[in-house]
């Protein structure tokens, strides 16, 4: 039975549809960030992302669920978000690894949805809005209500959210290296590129300090993607300072902002970030362009670092930094995902960088 | 690194006449390389042999040489201009198997040519299948199991070791020529007989048949940096097996995982890299498994492809553009997205809607042809729709087609599947026929399941699912039709309409469903309160502004359409590709886009052929990619006038814009609000609906808009233009007889029927032989010559109930057939003109045809001078034609047909519209004649556009020649025959242009692939009628040298006037003990065949040596006109030798010779 929805921004723009996966009682709207995505394909790795916890993404691709999901292409446990937005969620998945469509997958993890929206209008008043609270449900009301409440990610430390409870180890025991994994919200993918490239990993919790991460005398430090706003992660940044230059470290995302951070420098919040897997970013030491996934809020700016590092990655759309790579310290980090999951693997060869620098320890 | 220095002069190779498998989109790719190139300054030489072409216009050149596509011709131009490079990869396999021959023969060695975009060694290994697959091998990709054959026992051997079935393919041919499946060594030896005979090299590929996998094509850019990005993914939705180009594909891919299509994108990487193609754009397509997921690489295209034009339409991401200027050194991320006006084009785009492409065939032309798609392809054009889902961007797509159907079904044409059974309707569907897509739907909404449809067709579930999802909602739609009063529209909620047209369907199918005109669905609609929105295309899913309008309809919540400070002008297109309709109208429309932009008005566009220059963002100041029928067409006018600044609310800089176009300083279309003068537009004074600040141009697309017409301006659109009236004027035989009667111009006698008894009548009228036609069709659709009443009987009968006319209406009082006195062996002649407001009229060419009336105009060639009408004759048809323009109130364009038979003018037909003859008529005068006549639609006068310099102050003509000749699409329809008749067939056309008729004419037939010999045999086989005409061209052939060969009859006739025979044959099934004349042909002993058909009744000897003379690959003429052409051409060419010439060169002697 089709059940009428409506979505509600906290600057009251409002958006038709009908309401799909988890039930949302009329007094209890789902609510979070309303952001977008425009990926064409990989919808089950972004919902299952722990850097969407707290937020509603909206697809602007149309057609979602088309492929149904598979046990394969989950980037974390569970899904994250506190809902998705789509035009059209499909109705039938085909694909050959299909074990189950995605409005049943949705409905079992609890992630409600709207779909029929006119997601195009949504982007385009998020394009120029940026990201804000929002919420939605059955009832208007109730919808308006909780997007007044819902709060933005400025200032949220939504890392301790999604971290893992206790530290675990991925990979094979005999591995060559033997890293040591910040969970700020670490994706899947990340963890499947660390090993396939002949690392050992132990995740740790995102509270974990320094000296508990040396006394595991690792090889590298990983520092992981995750939700929320860097500037409300300051231990995971007292940690990292305490580990650059003891150890190699490589940061993606939100572990790229903790380590420009770490290095003295300041993040600020783009008007609507990065989301999508089109984006071009130059790879400044050969001037190559490669295509990158992207799903950020905040950058750094590289010129509030103190001390001497070399920007390596710039996004060719707005010539913001996305790769950093310290002088002083065998560190670098990217603010994109070269892991993809989903997106282009052109900047695969970073995991390979921290090989290297792992090899030069 | 940029713009490259060392290079100042480029060669850019068009693709040629539009066949099957090549059509406008290499004029699409060729005229943005060429306005790329000039724009970064290079001197561009272009060559092209097809005038129809917006890129062989003068202005897109330095040079342009309109000349045959062969080495010897390309070499001269190439000794002539010493261009520094030469661009191929952008006119299609055409221009890609020309530079490899002139890289073979050492002309680019010889003169310092290089080749940009893809180098000789990226060439051939893309295109020689033996070394692709073991480039793929290389590099780990996947390919099929084969192996090459030379020879049946070959092939046969081949065969067995990797295992029916089997699909066999030529090398080195275009859009899958001589492609086959083979099932059994019986199949086998069928195949690769056809196979081996298809390629110039002799060689097939025989390999596992991948039929049924899923398929799927990615567009990929490189730079010479090496970076490389994916454009578009594109899905199929008929499985392998279909040619992709009959395929209905959809963009973007839509059931493939990231982890899946990034497996793919690394593979196309990989593959590109591989080739060696250094920059530009290349095709690849890959074969799925559906049960595995295994990942084949199938082919790739190291050049523009049609699949690039689509990708570019789909998408905003200028592939060709893009090409040419990485062609020239620059890297990707050098070049700015155009959309956005801000980004780099390295990126990959994105996009928030659904394209779909689907095929047009022209199987209702071609009988004895089987509308069975396999692996050659047969669609003569595609259709493309944007929607924001699958379902209504196919429903958008079918409805685009033209033929007849209102979208997927729920239209008067599905009755045609009731007789079927649900099984029929399976079995129906698993063949993939033009129908197929209908069949499923059928089948859906009668509960066959979707599993069963995916085992019986390999069509993935996905998409049969999305087509349930309409069925279900047309169940819905329908019982609202049983509610008596209150039921159909009425009882449609605001929320039920937006279901209702968000998954696609036209009012016309809803007023189909509940029995109402389409009209008070529309009203009903409306009143709801759902309008179509129109949102932007703009490479980035709405991530950044865009700032090109490239809109689609749908229905949505927010319109995209930017604020309208100035009139618009809307001009309709042309739609799909299709026999008697094709680029020339979009030259027509673009120019007039071209025209009326620099005159200062909005141009607004819309079309739905992705193939076309029209389609281009760049073209007009707004593009509406959206089916042309009347209720979209309405959407786009009624957005524009919502779109409408008041007049006093203007920009003023705007306002300055405005006043300052036109000569005399007033707008030539008074803007919204002050539409009194009388010159306005018409119907502009009339209330209505609308209350519009926008007029619409249906005049220039051919029939497509034309059929809007009186919908549109019932509705209360101005059109522009002539008036519909008049045009409806001139196609009522009965009052278009009556003007010519009034006017005292002779016309054949005639006359209207609707049913056989009527047309019987009109027939002992006017006595046998007559022409037969259904009226409102363009390329003579139906058309036939009969000789007697059991003829006529039979040509009414199809007009009644052959499916495709019978959708389209059939035959009613309003939609007669039309019936007129044939004139045996006179000359046709075609006129374009144009009429302005004040009455003056333009003659702007008259052409004779080479074949005698009777041969569908689109099919026979023509000469610009004529080359035999006496003065006195061009005068009386000048005269004529002033006269009807005049009549019927002309604005704009007149295209009038003639019949010259003993000195008497008759005339046949006229139409106030733009004709497919205007484009080589502009390239025959210089004469920019669709520009001048847009700018006379809108009001502008011919003294003022002289004044202006658009138009030359008289029509002196140069002392040039240019002959027009058709190419038809016989080699991919082997049951069909070549002869030539009232029903047009031909896709394309070319142009031979020179100093003499003879030669020009020798050119065409060279340019149209009918390579007319110097020397040698000539085999003649005449109708009876033919030998007078017959002997007088054999005399000159053996003047010139040749030695003849003839059947027995004809034989006879050329001895007993003297002219020595050398071999005799019998007629095909005549064997009277020597050879029959197919296997003279067949044997290589003749070098040129002169056959006409015995008028009626079976033509199977005829057709046999017409047919033999295709698969050998010899010239062949079917009308005893041609054929003295032929030979007059032959001598002149040999005693006064061809020239290459650009057509700048000569116009520019029209001009000298005027200044003198």
């Amino acid at each position: 039975m089709v059940v009428d929805g409506v979505l509600v921004l906290s600057d009251g723009e409002v958006f038709e549809g009908e309401l799909a996966g988890a039930e949302v009682a009329a007094g209890a709207p789902a609510g979070g960030e309303v952001v977008f995505n425009t990926a064409l394909a990989g919808y089950q790795e972004i919902v299952t992302d722990p850097s969407y916890a707290g937020q509603i993404v909206t697809f602007t691709y149309p057609h979602i669920g088309n492929y149904g999901v598979n046990p394969d292409d989950s980037e974390s446990a569970r899904p994250f978000c506190s809902g998705i937005v789509v035009r059209d969620l499909a109705r039938r998945p085909s694909n050959w690894r299909a074990t189950g469509d995605l409005e049943g997958f949705l409905r079992d993890h609890g992630v409600p949805a709207i779909t029929g929206v006119d997601t195009r209008r949504l982007t385009r008043h998020l394009r120029d809005r940026g990201a804000i609270p929002g919420a939605f449900g059955p009832d208007e009301q109730a919808a308006r209500q909780a997007a007044t409440v819902a709060s933005s990610t400025d200032g949220c430390d939504l890392a301790r959210v999604v971290t893992t409870a206790e530290p675990y180890t991925v990979g094979d025991p005999q591995a060559r290296f033997r890293v040591v994994a910040y969970d700020f919200g670490i994706k899947t993918t990340i963890l499947r590129r660390l090993t396939a490239s002949g690392c050992r990993v132990e995740v740790v919790p995102a509270s974990t300090t320094a000296a508990e991460v040396l006394e595991r005398r690792p090889d590298g430090v990983f520092l992981s993607n995750g939700p929320g706003d860097p500037a409300a992660v300051g231990y995971a940044v007292d940690a990292v300072r305490g580990l650059l230059g003891e150890v190699p470290v490589l940061g993606i995302c939100l572990g790229h902002q903790i380590m420009g951070l770490a290095l003295g420098g300041r993040t600020f919040k783009l008007p609507f970030g990065h989301h999508g897997a089109n984006h071009p970013v130059r790879h400044v030491p050969t001037g190559r362009v490669e295509i990158t996934s992207q799903n950020h809020n905040y950058v750094v700016d590289p010129d509030s670092i103190p001390g001497r590092v070399e920007v390596t990655h710039v996004n060719l759309n707005d010539g913001v930094c996305e790769g950093l790579r310290s002088l002083d310290v065998p560190a670098i980090s990217v603010q994109h995902h070269p892991e993809a999951g989903p997106g282009p693997r052109d900047a695969s060869y970073l995991f390979d960088d921290f090989v290297v620098l792992m090899e030069a320890r | 690194m940029p713009r490259r220095d060392d290079l100042e002069s480029i060669l850019i190779i068009g693709s040629g006449p539009i066949v099957i498998g090549q059509a406008c989109e290499f004029d699409y790719s060729g005229t943005q390389a060429c306005r790329v190139l000039r724009e970064e300054g290079f001197r561009v030489v272009l060559v092209n042999s097809n005038p129809a072409t917006i890129m062989t216009d003068p202005d897109f050149a330095d040079a342009t040489y309109v000349e045959p596509l062969d080495v010897p011709t390309v070499t001269r131009i190439i000794e002539q201009e010493r261009p520094d490079a030469v661009l191929a990869t952008l006119g299609g396999q055409t221009a890609l198997n020309l530079a490899v021959g002139l890289h073979d023969a050492g002309v680019l060695d010889r003169y310092e040519v290089e080749l940009i975009g893809a180098g000789i060694e990226a060439i051939h290994t893309a295109e020689d299948r033996s070394r692709f697959k073991a480039a793929m091998t290389e590099i780990g990709l996947d390919v099929p199991r084969s192996g090459f054959a030379y020879s049946l026992d070959e092939a046969l051997a081949v065969a067995e070791k990797v295992g029916y079935p089997l699909i066999v393919r030529p090398s080195f041919i275009l859009g899958g020529g001589g492609t086959g499946i083979a099932s059994d060594p019986d199949e086998m030896r069928r195949v690769a007989g056809q196979g081996l005979a298809a390629s110039p090299v002799g060689e097939i590929l025989i390999e596992q048949s991948v039929a049924g996998w899923k398929e799927f094509e990615l567009e990929v850019m490189r730079d010479h940096a090496d970076n490389a990005v994916i454009v578009c993914s594109i899905e199929n939705l008929d499985p392998m097996g279909v040619h992709t180009g009959d395929s209905i594909t959809v963009a973007p891919a839509q059931t493939l995982t990231d982890v899946e299509y990034q497996r793919m994108r690394d593979a196309a990487f990989a593959c590109i890299r591989r080739i060696g193609v250094d920059t530009g754009g290349s095709n690849i397509q890959f074969a799925l498994d559906p049960a595995t997921g295994d990942q084949i690489i199938i082919e790739m295209n190291p050049r523009v492809s049609r699949s690039s034009a689509l990708a570019s339409k789909a998408t905003g991401f200028p592939i060709a553009k893009i090409a040419a200027r990485l062609a020239v050194g620059y890297r990707l991320d050098e070049i700015t997205n155009d959309i956005t006006g801000e980004t780099p084009a390295s990126f990959e785009p994105t996009i928030d809607y659904v394209v779909t492409k689907v095929p047009r065939w022209a199987f209702e032309k071609l009988p004895g042809a089987s509308p069975v798609l396999g692996t050659q392809m047969q669609s003569v054009g595609e259709v493309m729709a944007i929607g924001r889902t699958f379902t209504e961007s196919l429903q958008k797509a079918l409805r685009s087609l033209e033929t007849g159907r209102a979208g997927l079904n729920a239209d008067p044409a599905e009755s045609a599947y009731d007789p079927l059974s649900d099984d029929g309707l399976v079995r129906a569907s698993a063949t993939a026929t033009p129908e197929r897509v209908f069949h499923l739907e059928a089948a859906l909404r009668r509960g066959v399941s979707v599993e069963r449809l995916a085992t019986a067709t390999g069509v993935d579930p996905w998409f049969l699912d999305q087509i349930a999802l309409i069925s279900a909602e047309r169940a819905d739609l329908a019982d609202l039709a049983d509610r008596g009063g209150r039921g159909g529209a009425a009882a449609m909620t605001r929320s039920a309409w937006r279901r209702a047209k968000r998954l696609g369907f036209s009012d016309a199918q809803l007023a189909y469903l509940w029995g109402e005109p389409e009209a008070s669905v529309r009203a009903a609609r409306r009143a709801a309160g759902v309008d179509a929105t129109f949102k932007t295309v703009d490479t980035c899913a709405a991530e950044f502004e865009a700032r090109t309008p490239y809109h689609y309809g749908t229905y949505e919540d927010e319109t995209e359409v930017a604020p309208l400070d100035r009139p618009a002008v809307v001009i309709l297109g042309s739609g799909p590709n299709r026999i008697g309709q094709g680029v020339e109208f979009d030259y027509c429309c673009v120019h007039a886009a071209f025209a009326l932009s620099d005159a200062g008005y909005e141009t607004v566009m819309v079309n739905c052929n992705p193939e076309t220059v029209s389609t281009d963002y760049d073209t007009s100041d707004r593009l509406f990619f959206e089916p042309l029928t009347a209720e979209d067409v309405l959407n786009v006018v009624e957005a524009l006038d919502a779109a409408a600044v008041p007049p006093g609310e203007r920009d003023p800089e705007a306002r300055d814009l405005a006043s300052a176009t036109g000569p005399s300083g007033r707008r030539d279309l008074p803007p919204g609000g002050d539409r009194s003068g009388p010159e306005g537009a018409q119907g502009a004074r009339r209330s209505g609906e609308l209350a519009s600040a926008t007029g619409v141009i249906v005049g220039l697309g051919g029939q497509t808009p034309l059929k809007l017409a009186a919908t549109l301006e019932a509705a209360g659109v101005p059109i522009l233009g002539t008036a519909p009236s008049s045009i409806d004027r001139a196609e009522d035989r009965e009052s278009f007889n009556a003007l010519c009667e009034e006017l005292g111009i002779p016309q054949p006698p005639g006359g209207t029927a609707a049913s056989s008894e009527a047309a019987r009548a009109v027939a002992e009228r006017i006595g046998y032989p007559v022409l037969v036609r259904p009226s409102y069709v363009l390329g003579g659709r139906a058309m036939q010559i009969v000789y007697d009443a059991a003829a006529l009987e039979g040509a009414m009968a199809e007009l009644a109930e052959s499916g495709s006319l019978g959708r389209e209406g059939g035959l009613s009082a309003e939609r007669p057939a039309l019936i007129d006195r044939f004139l045996e062996d006179a000359v046709e002649v075609d006129v374009d003109a144009v009429r302005d407001h004040l009455g003056e009229v333009f003659v702007a060419g008259i052409m004779e045809h080479i074949e005698e009336a009777g041969v569908h105009s689109g099919d026979s060639a023509c000469a610009i001078p004529p080359p035999t009408l006496a003065p006195e004759v061009q005068a009386a048809i000048e005269d004529h034609t002033r006269a009807l323009a005049a009549a019927l109130e002309v604005r704009g364009l007149i295209n009038v047909q003639y019949a010259v038979k003993d000195g008497v003018v008759h005339v046949i037909e006229a139409n106030p519209r733009a004709s497919r003859t205007v484009p080589f008529v502009s390239k025959a005068t210089g004469v920019p004649v669709a520009k001048v006549a847009a700018r006379v639609m809108v009001g502008a006068s011919l003294a003022e556009l002289r004044a202006e310099g658009l138009l030359p102050d008289t029509g002196e003509s140069g002392t040039h020649v240019a002959v027009k000749e058709a190419v038809l699409p016989f080699n991919r329809f082997p049951g069909v025959d070549t002869v030539l008749g009232p029903e047009m067939r031909s896709t394309g056309e070319v142009m031979g242009i020179d100093r003499t008729f003879g030669v020009a004419f020798v050119k065409s037939q060279a340019a149209g692939g009918n390579l007319l010999p110097a020397a040698g045999r000539v085999f003649l086989s005449l109708a009876d009628r033919d030998k007078p005409a017959g002997l007088r061209a054999a005399r000159l052939f053996v003047e010139q040298g040749f030695s003849i060969a003839a059947t027995a009859g004809t034989a006879a006739a050329l001895e007993a006037d003297g002219l020595p025979v050398e071999v005799v044959v019998d007629k095909v099934g005549e064997e009277a003990g020597g050879r029959d004349a197919v296997e003279l042909v067949a044997s290589g002993e003749v070098d040129l065949v002169v056959n006409t058909p015995r008028g009626r009744g079976p033509r199977a000897d005829g057709m046999h040596i017409r047919r033999a003379a295709t698969e050998h690959k010899v010239s062949c003429i079917t009308t005893v006109a041609a054929a003295l052409a032929a030979a007059a051409g032959i001598r002149e060419a040999s005693t006064a030798g061809t020239t290459v010439r650009s057509l700048q060169d000569y116009h520019r002697d029209v001009q000298l010779r005027l200044e003198v």
